[in-house]
């Protein structure tokens, strides 16, 4: 019964909040990224902090493990969220001249969600990480 | 006009893997947001960054809205030969804007 409420509160959720990224188009830019290869997780590490107070500048940092020569590198790290408008954040394109396959920049986070990064490696696999943030303030509602 | 910040190492050693910071001035409106009387606020932002080291291109990175006002992206290179590292912006409504920073590799 408890399960029940719970799944229709949910559902709630979603239906009223169309104009959002959801898990399935999330899901989908990530297909149309990695095509029908399994990702699969592990190599990457996303560090995002767990708690953010504003949701406007959050600082994240994606790190691949890989040796980085020329036989053996990452070419591109993608990151993706659950529930901002658009699930693409950013995609960076790396080769052995990287040295370190580690990336950082600063986004932004529209609700309490999942972020994504996936780490394309030369041989064609792709590894991925995921990270639970805590919004409290949301960006893109704002005014200006 | 935009200000950007850079950071390169002026020095380093052949091999090295050296960290390259950049902060960038700009609004990175995602198009999402609207005014008081319900208008949207065109979208504004910066698509892509690119490094190029000595003229060869090493990193690219494209952004999305989802990216902070005053974007920052640091990455790493491989200190490879003397020269000039240069990065560039290039975004909606024809912005464009380049910094460079000179190393010396020994």
């Amino acid at each position: 019964m408890l399960l029940a409420a719970g799944a229709v509160a949910l559902a709630g959720v979603i239906v009223t909040r169309p104009a959002r990224a959801t898990p399935a188009s999330m899901q989908e830019a990530i297909a149309k990224v990695v095509g029908a290869a399994p990702v699969t997780p592990g190599k990457v590490k996303l560090e995002l902090p767990p708690l953010v107070e504003n949701g406007n500048a959050v600082p994240l940092v994606v790190k691949v493990e890989s040796p980085m020569t020329v036989a053996d590198h990452v070419k591109a790290i993608h990151v993706f969220t659950e529930k901002n408008p658009q699930p693409n954040v950013v995609s960076v394109f790396l080769g052995p001249r990287a040295g370190r396959a580690s990336v950082s920049t600063r986004m932004r986070l529209a609700d309490t969600q999942t972020v994504v990064a996936i780490g394309e490696l030369s041989d064609g696999t792709f590894w991925s990480d995921r990270a639970d943030v805590v919004v409290t303030l949301a960006a893109c509602l704002e005014e200006p | 006009m935009a200000s950007a910040l850079i950071r390169v190492p002026e020095r380093a050693r052949r091999g090295e893997v050296i960290e390259i910071r950049a902060l960038i001035g700009h609004p990175m409106e995602t198009g999402y947001r609207r005014t008081q009387h319900g208008d949207r606020i065109p979208r504004d932002i910066i698509r892509t960054f690119t490094c190029a080291y000595n003229g060869t291109e090493v990193f690219r990175a494209e952004l999305h809205p989802a990216i902070a006002a005053n974007p920052f992206i640091a990455f790493t290179t491989l200190a490879t030969e003397s020269g000039t590292i240069t990065l560039t912006w290039a975004g909606d409504n024809g912005f464009s804007a380049t910094e460079s920073a000179a190393i010396v590799v020994e």
